[in-house]
């Protein structure tokens, strides 16, 4: 269309004729209402004096009577543009003091002062269609191009997986021995690892119940401080005596933590936690908090909440200065997460054994990856299901990412993969949304691809962004936006949209409006 | 804009949706209000001393004694013009001064004499000069009961309930004087008076602790208190800010309703919690009387109401009846402030407008705003840029729905710093504020009071270095948690601090800013996130005063200020435009006020009306609720009927959180653009009516939107009904608020009267209950028989674009074939109207003669709007319209008339709308 709007604009110098009509008429409709004639509604509901066309009172249900006033409120305003696009308007925009219509008809009583800028318009649309028509004409032929590198591309990859498929016996032998290999190897990896890890766990239990038991901190555990826990009473017959003690401290007085290692296992099975034998009700709990658990510190809350608004949101660079400060609370979550990951990384390094284990398996994985069976059955599998539109023209964008960097982020595009969005200074990618379909109105499904199922919004869903396809011999992301929070709307152009240039004859007989 | 912090994990867990109410105090929890609600009725101690008397014209004093503690009290009583009685009590001496409210009262008011009737040792017997109205002052206990004829209309404490907390030396650091001469005056009690005070010691007079916040009470125990008896009234109404019932609800059983401005997070309905503003002002009616009462303290307050018949059934009330045993029933209210005096103006009526011009005397009438924002609003948190404002904008046209006001929130400032543009999301405001104007529109940009604390930021360094910051109970800037993070708070309640944030909106100043640009005060209780309750800490001191002893009027220094900005930066030309949410009593003089943070729910488009029908009532008739609802995301039938609600309420803005998707009114598939654009322009044809009414409510002071108890003070059936309202005294509308609703019940009031629907002309009988069958197109709106409305059919744009538009009447015959109206035009912006520029006319239908005379012979304007379309509902056919103009000219003019309706329409008379004319109509 863009080219028979070009077309129809190109021609106007030379056919347009101003013709007597009243004011806001379009030629298609000069018929309708003819000098001194009674006029009769368009919608035939009644007819009236000629004089009462354009009287400014509107007298038609259908607003056809003042095409040149703004008296009826469905009424529209046709306005002729000479050396632009001829246009409607509503006619509530006729003499509201602002410049409408190019050629400055529908101010023709308000006292604004327009500029004609028909010519201008017209000169500006006539180049910049003229340019689209270029970047269409050369961007079809682009994708002509990529379709037939696609399609070879395609034959390629089906003939690849045919040798595969081909093959898959052989293959499948070779994995099924592999992996009984592998599984032998990893059967004692997995078991020194559960025995590392339970041993880690052990002492760190042990280290507590030491500090527990050591109630003056001296270092060492005596008998008297044994004696507090009558749990640990060898033949439970309700009276824990010294003598008793001092056998499970092994039969001296006390114990430093080097022998306490030692008589351990005395003690282990019985030892109840003072923190969990006797929890005394907090002194002075307020009302509130009784009610209210979750939150002790209502106050803070805002704060609290105000946190990923900060991290997914754009401007404040000082923000996480202000955090440090004031102690902005991590949610509870989150910082439970967080802490996990460090009891981990505290744990010490697993002992040489373990760790051959550990090596061991991992050659094996090489081994398979290195094979590649797995990785390049699955990879192709995927991408011949995949839609690359109509002829596979936008195959090419399979497994390339496109970047825009703005003021603040990297937003990167990898078509049919994902969307994600780094902070420009630093910090972690976001995922704004995995491939999902493609998305544009029915008659162009392939102009708009949808990203979905990103990383979740606080509160909110999770993120996803829109792709809008526009014709273009460069394939470029050219903005984003995030229209709403976490819904990014993303410009992209690329060859692969561009449509052929329509047939020059097929616009000249639907000159009408000229 | 509330602060954006769920609990997540509540909302999770439990998926419910509401306030944490154990961020806010109740009554239990609030010290003074705990002490105060612990008192017994009817064990007052305190006596009237006769002999201390002094009675000069207008001004009678008398002390009062507190019998246990032997502190006195001194009572001013004034008679002010326009039937209100004024009592003041305050310490006799107090340790040191208590706080008396400023710059709510718009001037000192006039006092008019008052004559001792009659005197003896048990009491005294004054005149209040007017309809045989007497005050009677009892002497023990002490009461004062104010009569007209042989009725009691109000008696003050009649419970014995009331309380002055005299200030005190702290007992733990000195001596207490006060205790020594209770010792030598009455040794008998010594022992038990002591007991008494060391209890209330132990009940946080010295200090407070709530949460993790302690209130450190330097000046100790203040608080005041008093009750009120109204016989013969059985609903009162008022005292905003809360989401509850028009009709006040007794609070036996629960908390006293609170006042006191507060930044509540997703607010429940149907309570008594304090919300962002607070009125002290109680509208009680009967069918025989409408009084109100003013209690002038901007403390916290909390008031207490019971009745002798609630919880009575209509039985019961019935079985009263038939054996005539009945006690007269009776609305008993309680007020109770922290600190301050007792300052209370006894409006006397008798009929609500009398109250409401009595009320108006004294804190003045709602200003009147800029036409053009009484038109569509579109509001967001936040339109991202300047690319976002002009594709919101073109989305407007492209859609053909009018709007005046596109608005930015915090996001569009330099990191939270107010009176600042973002330079990357707002690079060039001016250009972006050109555009809309280009398009006869306009904007509004948040300016909140809390300043971000940063060395950096002109506004922070100035106020800092001018000393105008709020101080900390140590003397040092108050800092608080806030949008920007850390930051400190003006201190509003000085004159010179106000006239200098005046003076930032200069444009010189406010840099970015054109002359449609207006500005909008959010978060002004104020919000403090990590302060009691979100808000600021009682101890906080503004100048000699605490925190405690002004919070509820801090919002209303804002909006005064920013509000004189306004006026200042155009030379005081042009009227200003500030929306608040926080507000006290003389708010109604600074602009609009909105219901704060509401949620896109049902429940919350239903509270709309009784919240902004409770605010009119109290001089507040600029209000209006986030259409959309702010938290959550509508439904589309939820938008599009809110849309339709809201064209009907005075303020009218859609808003939405930033966390909820893009609803801008085309994003719901083209019949529901259409549903929203009927709506809208709907709105944009009533602006004249909606612009005279703003008006007269500036000139008297009347709501524009009222309960139709108020025009119908006897009709007992209209005392509780809140689904639907007036709108003037013309336009009666029901908006439909429930779900899936197939109809609605309208009740249409006035034995004698008609209403026409809006919509069909179709005419229906008032004092009925009509079941009116609803679409998703229908706006259930009626006119009243014998109203003439003028409208502006030509919507366009903006309001602003319909400037010049000709007027359409729409003249409503009553039964007696009459009908009046009247039409205001003016320049629509300026102070000008003050000097006289405007045309104010009334039409009048009678004799089958429509006339235009002049209300205002000595007031100029020129308009070029005329009068195209005369349609009169209820005709019957005439064989000939003549007009006759001013210069004598007589024409016949054509019409319409269709007899199934019984609608007549002249067509283009054309006269010009300020001009004389009679119509006759043969």
């Amino acid at each position: 269309w863009l080219l028979f709007l070009l077309l129809l604009l190109l021609s106007v110098g030379v056919s347009a004729v101003e013709v007597q009509r009243p004011r806001g008429v379009p030629l298609s409709k000069r018929q309708f209402y003819e000098e001194g004639k009674p006029f009769t509604c368009l919608d035939g509901s009644r007819t009236i004096p000629f004089d009462r066309v354009n009287d400014d009172y509107c007298d038609c249900q259908d607003g056809s009577d003042e095409p040149g006033t703004a008296a009826c409120p469905n009424g529209s305003f046709h306005c002729t543009n000479a050396g632009f696009r001829p246009t409607f308007i509503p006619s509530s925009r006729i003499n509201d003091g602002i410049c409408d219509c190019c050629d400055t008809t529908d101010e023709y009583n308000s006292g604004a002062t327009c500029q004609n800028t028909c010519r201008e318009l017209g000169r500006k649309e006539r180049e910049s269609l003229q340019k689209m028509a270029e970047i269409a004409k050369e961007g079809f032929l682009l994708k002509q191009q990529l379709i037939h590198e696609a399609n070879r591309g395609l034959e390629d990859k089906k003939a690849k997986l045919g040798d595969v498929q081909g093959s898959k016996k052989d293959l499948e032998a070779k994995v099924e021995a592999l992996r009984t290999v592998k599984e032998a190897a990893e059967q004692p990896e997995r078991e020194a690892k559960e025995r590392h890890l339970k041993a880690w766990e052990e002492s760190a239990r042990m280290a507590e119940v030491f500090l527990e038991l050591d109630d003056d901190a001296d270092g060492f555990v005596s008998v008297p401080e044994l004696l507090s826990h009558s749990e640990l009473d060898p033949d439970a017959d309700g009276s824990f005596t010294e003598a008793e003690a001092q056998g499970l401290l092994g039969g001296v007085d006390k114990v430093d933590t080097a022998a306490f290692e030692s008589i351990w296992s005395n003690v282990k099975e019985k030892y109840m936690s003072e923190s969990n034998a006797d929890t005394p009700a907090p002194e002075e709990t307020s009302r509130e908090e009784i009610n209210e658990p979750v939150s002790d510190n209502e106050s803070d809350q805002y704060p609290d909440d105000d946190i990923p608004e900060d991290e997914d949101d754009d401007d404040e660079e000082d923000e996480d200065d202000d955090r440090d400060e004031h102690e902005y609370k991590i949610p509870p979550t989150a910082r439970t997460e967080e802490k996990k990951d460090d009891d981990e990384g505290a744990m010490p390094p697993y002992d040489q054994e373990t760790q051959n284990l550990i090596d061991g398996k991992n050659a094996f994985k090489t081994e398979l990856f290195n094979f590649g069976f797995g990785i390049c059955f699955r990879n192709l599998e995927k991408e011949i299901s995949f839609d690359f539109g109509p002829s596979s023209e936008f195959a090419y964008l399979y497994s390339q990412c496109y970047e825009l960097t703005t003021s603040e982020y990297i937003y990167r595009l990898c078509p049919f993969n994902r969307v994600t969005q780094k902070p420009k200074f630093g910090g972690s990618e976001t995922n704004l949304g995995s491939w999902g379909k493609w998305a544009g109105p029915e008659d162009s499904i392939y102009s708009v691809m949808k990203y979905e199922h990103g990383t979740g919004c606080w509160q909110g869903p999770s993120r996803s962004t829109t792709v809008k396809l526009t014709c273009g011999k460069e394939t470029v992301v050219t903005s984003t936006s995030e229209p709403s929070r976490c819904e990014y709307l993303m410009e992209f152009t690329c060859p692969a949209i561009c449509q052929e240039p329509p047939n020059l004859e097929i616009s000249s007989h639907e000159h009408q409006e000229l | 804009m509330a602060p954006l912090l769920v609990l997540g994990l509540a909302l999770c867990l439990s998926g419910t949706w509401a306030v944490d109410k154990g961020n806010f105090k109740t009554c239990e929890q609030s010290a003074f209000c705990k002490r105060q609600r612990a008192l017994k009725p009817g064990e007052s101690p305190y006596r009237a001393l006769l002999e201390t008397m002094e009675l000069t014209n207008t001004r009678l004093t008398l002390q009062l004694i507190n019998d246990n503690n032997k502190v006195r009290l001194l009572l001013e009583l004034y008679r002010l013009q326009g039937n209100i009685t004024r009592v003041k009590i305050n310490e006799l001496k107090p340790l040191k001064p208590r706080y008396e409210v400023p710059d709510v009262l718009i001037r000192e008011p006039t006092t008019e004499p008052l004559s001792v009737l009659s005197q003896d040792e048990n009491g005294v017997v004054l005149s209040l000069g007017v309809e045989s109205q007497r005050v009677i002052i009892s002497a023990r206990p002490f009461r004062l009961d104010i009569m007209e004829g042989s009725d009691v209309l109000m008696s003050l404490n009649s419970r014995g309930l009331l309380a002055f907390e005299h200030l005190r030396m702290r007992k733990d650091t000195q001596a207490d004087p006060e205790a020594e001469k209770k010792e030598e005056a009455d040794p008998a009690n010594q022992a038990e008076t002591t007991k008494e005070e060391e209890e209330k010691v132990e009940d946080g007079m010295w200090e407070e602790t709530f949460k993790s916040h302690t209130d450190s009470k330097p000046n100790g125990p203040s608080a005041v208190s008093l009750d009120f008896s109204l016989p013969g009234v059985e609903h009162v109404y008022g005292i905003p800010e809360h989401a509850d019932t028009l009709r006040l609800k007794t609070t036996d059983n629960g908390d006293p309703y609170r006042l006191y401005n507060l930044d509540v997070f997703q607010y429940e309905l149907y309570n008594p919690m304090a919300l962002y503003g607070s009125v002290p002002v109680m509208v009680a009616h009967s069918a025989q009387r409408t009084t109100g009462i003013f209690w002038l303290n901007a403390a916290e307050t909390w008031v207490d109401i019971s009745s002798n018949t609630a919880g009575k059934t209509v039985f019961g009330k019935m079985l009263d009846y038939v054996q005539g045993s009945s006690e007269t029933p009776q609305t008993d209210v309680r007020w109770i402030s922290e600190s301050g005096i007792i300052d209370i103006f006894i409006m006397l009526g008798p009929t609500p407008k009398d109250v409401f011009s009595q009320y108006a005397s004294l804190t003045g009438t709602q200003s009147f705003p800029p036409l053009a924002s009484l038109g569509y609003h579109q509001c967001r948190w936040n339109y991202n840029d300047q690319e976002d404002v002009k594709s919101v904008d073109a989305g407007f046209d492209e859609h053909d729905i009018p709007y005046d006001f596109i608005w930015l929130d915090i996001e569009h400032t330099d990191g939270k710093r107010y009176f600042t543009w973002d330079p990357h999301k707002f690079a060039t405001p001016k250009e972006m504020l050109q555009g809309l104007m280009d398009k006869k529109r306009k904007m509004v940009a948040i300016v909140d009071p809390h300043i971000k604390v940063d060395g950096n930021y002109k506004i922070h360094n100035e106020i800092r270095s001018r000393g105008f910051y709020v101080k900390n109970k140590d003397g040092g800037d108050y800092e608080g948690w806030c949008w920007p993070g850390s930051a400190s708070y003006p201190d509003f309640t000085r004159a010179d601090m106000r006239a200098w944030w005046a003076s930032m909106f200069a444009y010189d100043q406010y840099e970015g800013t054109m002359e449609n640009l207006y500005t909008w005060n959010d978060m002004n209780e104020p919000s403090v996130f990590n302060g009691p309750e979100v808000t600021m800490h009682k101890d906080a001191t503004h100048g000699a005063w605490e925190h405690r002893d002004i919070h509820n009027l801090y919002g209303l220094y804002v909006q005064m200020a920013t509000a004189e900005g306004l006026i200042q930066r155009s030379g005081g030309v042009e009227r200003p435009f500030v929306l608040t949410r926080a507000f006290f009593a003389g708010s109604q003089r600074l602009g609009a006020v909105w219901t704060g943070d509401n949620a896109a729910e049902w429940g919350h488009l239903k509270i709309s009306i009784p919240m902004c029908l409770s605010m009119g009532l109290v001089g507040i008739s600029f209000c209006g609720a986030d259409i959309g609802g702010f938290f959550k995301s509508p439904s589309t039938e939820l938008l599009v009927r809110w849309y339709q609600a809201g064209a009907y309420q005075p303020f009218y803005r859609a808003h939405a959180h930033v966390d909820t998707p893009r609803r801008e009114p085309w994003l719901f598939g083209p019949e529901n653009t259409a549903l929203i654009r009927e709506a809208v322009r709907q709105r944009y044809t009533l602006l004249p009516y909606w612009y005279q009414l703003f008006y007269r409510a500036h000139v008297t002071g009347e709501p524009v939107m009222r309960p139709l108890w108020v025009e119908y003070p006897q009709d007992l059936a209209t005392f509780a009904l809140e689904d639907e309202y007036l709108i003037g005294r013309d336009l009666l509308v029901h908006p439909v608020v429930e779900e899936g609703a197939r109809g609605v019940t309208a009740y249409l009031p006035g034995k004698d009267e008609v209403w026409f629907d809006v919509h069909t002309f179709q005419k229906h009988n008032g004092a009925q209950n009509l079941y009116i069958p609803v679409t998703m197109s229908s706006i259930p709106v009626f006119q009243r028989g014998g109203s003439i409305i003028p409208r502006k059919l030509r919507v366009r744009r903006s309001s602003t674009c319909m400037e010049h538009d000709p007027y359409t009447l729409y003249v409503a015959l009553n039964l007696q074939r009459t009908a009046d109206g009247e039409l205001y035009i003016d320049d629509g912006h300026t102070f000008n109207y003050e000097k006289k520029e405007f045309i104010y006319r009334k039409l009048t239908f009678a004799n089958k003669v429509l006339s235009s005379v002049n209300l205002a012979p000595d007031a100029k304007f020129t308009t070029d709007s005329w009068i195209e379309r005369i349609i009169v509902l209820g005709a019957s056919k005439p064989s000939k319209v003549t007009l006759k103009t001013a210069d004598g000219q007589e024409k016949q003019l054509e019409f319409d008339f269709d007899a199934s309706m019984s609608v007549l329409t002249v067509r283009k008379p054309g006269m010009n709308a300020g001009a004389d004319w009679t119509m006759t109509f043969q």
